[in-house]
């Protein structure tokens, strides 16, 4: 006897203010440069198919969504595209907004200013590498722009404390010698821990050996807030999704 | 509005533990004299495999104990040599992925994927055996032949460089050689029709900067060696042999720096078994060359096997060594060589001085005065020795300074019955040219085999050695250096891929496909301590110090263990 079991998928129901301003923003901008001329500016450019309706015949989730624009329909006339994290984000979040935003109306960040910024009043530099330049005390930033997301790093630049991820939660300890030591976690088990020092230089203790041992909770990485304004913060991001990494 | 980052980069630094200082060119030249280190592949320029540090003796090493094993996640065979520079550790595995560990601990600092643009073609499975460093750079080449540098201290990219075409059967299983400011690698893929070359890169740019083409073209010289093909040529040839005429480089050269050469030994003629279908001597082929290092000129060759129809790879890696010969000071390169010879070649002219067998040897009878073997090709359907594996291959071998002695693996008494068959080539297709049989000698009848018994395969197997030393078996062989007259041999049952390493304190670590770990005495042979690993080990062993403690590392099966003395 054979037993049959209809698994129900739960279908998850996004809200559009899920999505974040800075996702729909660059998820318009590549929808010009690679959907518009099929799908046209207002979605309904391909016969039987509208995207800005809010329902899509072969995509519920978003998950779907970004298989469906990463598998394309080769037969039917839509290429496959090799989009990455965050471009796919943004390509979503645009989709499930198309039918409110005008998106004319949205000013993007420009990434040379942001790359100036980056570069020279916001110091970023002192804390993060890019393409084998600045400090390794934070995350290297090369191509972190295939790794997140637009919305994130808008957060992230204001509120680095609610973005931190815990792997990078920062490390004091002093040795059994005396010599205290600040970084950030690359690894850890119950027995030692894995950091890179302030000088970007790899260091692992044994717990053991330490006569004290503290991860905090709090980024090493102070917000933004209030120190930049809202279109120097946008350029930051602007510049942040150029980074895709050593090709 | 006033910025607080500087204030927040102020609270961050902190003192270093370990000196994690930039790897010069300048302690590249003198490695030898930061022995808690392994900075390249063999060590050092002159590839000794030979280590200053002494803590573990013949006395201690029976304290010897397990400090931490790390599993890569990826199953094959593991041929990598770790770097360990300032008390991390840079490993490969499979495919080409890239970790940094805490030297001491094993725990994992960082790792990197390498995404191979393709389905790399290799004879031999997805192997890779190490990086080079400069500065704080990490190199390594991939298996769909691009060469990429690594940042050491996070694991990013800086830049990639593609060598050559990974669809046409090119790839890089090599650790790069870094010379002053270059990056040095050779190419594999010599089963599939290639070109071989040996290139270097800027290490800050990955910009080549000069290539030599281990097989000449027209107008370069040895490109004569590749023979017309005869008109009355009863059997396919080929009169564009040399296009795809093999001579790959997947095992690291050697670098002098007084005579500014670097060394490298090259692979098999293409196709490997069919001689027939390329005339000639077939030059730069189953050879070393000795090129500068600045502009990649050749300024000498040797050929070991000229015309190779066996696959007798040059793929050892250069031992350079001053020693005395004839009662004379000589700069020497030793050399044992999977043809079943041992050589002792002059490292600044080329000159041969010695050539002699070190296993039962009948595809060359002896050498004419110039060096050049006198071949005596076995009948059809008689077996060779050294059969397809050689009596060497590209297990690293070990000089000692301190002992005076020369130490390599050996495969004994294993013979193939090869064949030859015309082959055309075609771009990405196999490139052998022929076949080879394992034979195994009945007992009543040596000169026949047991048709149905197993021959000695090709690196992997199961834990039960069924092929019996009765299809060869492995041994590490110590010998004087000036002579190859044998000082000490270590026999084992199953045969070995496994090289050396030797130490200040007249140790050496070795292993084999048994899976035990060894070491013995270098001056005796002795075998001093042993434990099972539990697979095949195919790796060198390289030992180092972290913490101010020695340590010795090896891989056995998808294992890297690392032994030290207890605290
Ligand atoms: C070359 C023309 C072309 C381009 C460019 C193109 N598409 Fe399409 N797309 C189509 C066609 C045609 C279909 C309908 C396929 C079918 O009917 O099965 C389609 C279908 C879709 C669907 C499924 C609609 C549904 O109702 O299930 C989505 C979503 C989609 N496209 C998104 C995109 C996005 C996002 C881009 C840009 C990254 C893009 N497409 C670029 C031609 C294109
Ligand atoms: C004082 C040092 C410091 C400065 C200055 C700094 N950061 Fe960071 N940043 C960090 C650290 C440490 C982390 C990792 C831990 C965390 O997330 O808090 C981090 C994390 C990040 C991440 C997330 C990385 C990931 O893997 O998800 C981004 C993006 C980022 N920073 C961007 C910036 C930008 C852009 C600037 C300049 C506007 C900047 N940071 C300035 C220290 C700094």
């Amino acid at each position: 006897m054979a037993l049959t079991v209809i698994a129900q998928q739960p279908v998850m129901q996004e809200h559009p203010e899920a999505y974040p301003k800075a996702d729909i923003q660059y998820g318009a901008r590549l929808y010009g440069e690679h959907c518009d001329r099929c799908h046209g500016a207002n979605g309904a450019g391909v016969s039987g198919v509208n995207l800005a309706s809010g329902k899509f015949r072969s995509a519920t989730t978003d998950g779907q969504l970004k298989m469906v624009i990463t598998n394309g329909f080769p037969t039917a006339g839509m290429p496959p595209f090799r989009f990455d994290t965050a471009d796919l984000t943004g390509l979503v979040a645009w989709l499930r907004n198309m039918n409110s935003i005008d998106r004319g109306s949205m000013k993007a960040g420009d990434p040379a200013r942001g790359r100036a910024i980056f570069e020279g009043k916001a110091a970023c530099g002192s804390c993060h590498r890019v393409n084998g330049k600045g400090s390794r005390k934070g995350p290297d930033l090369s191509d972190i722009g295939t790794l997140r997301s637009a919305g994130y790093f808008e957060r992230i630049l204001v509120d680095p404390n609610g973005q931190l991820l815990p792997i990078n939660r920062p490390v004091h300890v002093v040795t059994r010698e005396g010599k205290a030591v600040d970084g950030r976690r690359l690894n850890e088990d119950t027995y030692t821990v894995q950091m890179v020092d302030g000088e970007g230089h790899l260091q692992s203790f044994v717990k053991a050996n330490l006569r004290e041992f503290r991860i905090s909770t709090k980024s090493a990485m102070t917000s933004y807030r209030g120190e930049l304004q809202p279109d120097e913060l946008a350029d930051l991001v602007a510049y942040m999704l150029t980074l895709k990494g050593v090709l | 509005m006033t910025l607080r980052r500087y204030l927040g980069m102020a609270l961050l630094a902190a003192g270093s533990l370990a000196a994690q200082n930039t790897v010069t060119p300048q302690r590249l030249l003198e490695a030898s004299k930061e022995p808690g280190n392994w900075l390249t592949y063999s060590g050092d320029y002159s590839s000794h495999r030979y280590s200053g540090l002494a803590k573990i003796t013949p006395a201690n090493v029976k304290g010897l104990g397990l400090a931490w094993v790390y599993q890569s996640p990826v199953a094959g065979s593991w041929e990598a040599t770790p770097l360990v520079v300032d008390g991390v550790m840079y490993i490969t595995q499979r495919p080409n992925d890239v970790v940094a560990l805490d030297a001491a601990t094993g725990r994992v600092f960082w790792s990197y994927r390498y995404n191979n643009l393709e389905d790399p073609r290799v004879c031999c499975g997805a192997n890779n055996r190490g990086l080079g460093v400069l500065g704080d750079t990490l190199f390594m080449g991939t298996l769909d032949a691009s060469l990429v540098a690594l940042d050491r201290h996070n694991g990013h990219l800086l830049w990639k460089t593609r060598v050559a075409e990974a669809k046409a059967g090119y790839s890089i299983t090599v650790a790069p050689l870094v010379v002053k400011d270059k990056v040095i690698v050779g190419v594999g893929g010599g089963e599939w029709g290639i070109r071989g070359f040996i290139a270097a890169y800027s290490a800050a740019t990955g910009k080549e900067l000069w290539r030599f083409y281990t097989v000449p073209g027209p107008g370069e010289p040895g490109h004569e060696t590749w023979l017309p093909c005869p008109t009355d040529s009863k059997e396919y040839c080929d009169p564009e042999a040399w296009k795809h005429g093999g001579a790959s480089v997947w095992v690291t050269g050697s670098y002098d720096p007084a005579t500014n050469l670097t060394y490298w030994g090259t692979g098999n003629a293409g196709p490997d078994y069919n001689p027939v279908q390329r005339p000639g001597d077939n030059l730069y082929t189953a050879s070393v060359v000795a090129l500068d290092t600045d502009t990649g000129k050749l300024r000498w060759h040797y050929q070991f096997t000229p015309g190779d129809r066996y696959d007798y790879d040059a793929v050892q890696v250069p031992v350079l060594a001053d020693i005395q010969f004839q009662g004379k000071p000589v700069k020497a390169m030793l050399w044992a060589n999977r043809n079943g010879n041992y050589y002792v070649l002059d490292r600044v002219t080329g000159k041969f001085l010695l050539g002699k067998p070190f296993i039962k040897v009948n595809w060359m009878s002896g050498f004419d005065t110039n060096g050049r073997p006198i071949q005596t090709p076995q009948p059809v359907g008689q077996p060779t020795y050294p059969g397809l594996q050689g009596g060497t291959n590209w297990y690293s071998p070990s000089y000692s300074p301190r002992t005076g002695l020369m130490y390599f693996p050996i495969w004994e008494d294993q013979a193939i019955v090869f064949s030859r068959i015309p082959v055309a080539y075609r771009e990405g297709n196999g490139f052998g040219g022929g076949g080879f049989q394992p034979f195994v000698p009945s007992v009543g009848d040596p000169k026949k085999g047991i048709p149905t018994a197993a021959g000695v395969p090709n690196l992997r197997r199961g834990p039960i050695n069924d092929w019996t030393d009765a299809a060869g078996h492995g041994a590490m062989l110590a010998v004087d250096p000036a002579t190859g007259e044998p000082k000490w041999k270590f026999s084992m049952t199953d045969v070995t891929d496994v090289g050396a390493v030797t130490t200040a304190s007249d140790l050496l670590f070795t292993g084999g496909r048994e899976g035990y770990m060894q070491v013995l005495h270098a001056r005796t042979g002795e075998l001093l301590w042993k434990r099972n690993l539990g697979a095949q080990m195919l790796n060198s062993p390289i030992t180092f110090e972290a913490g101010g403690k020695q340590y010795v590392a090896v891989m056995a099966g998808l294992g890297l263990f690392v032994f030290g003395l207890p605290e």
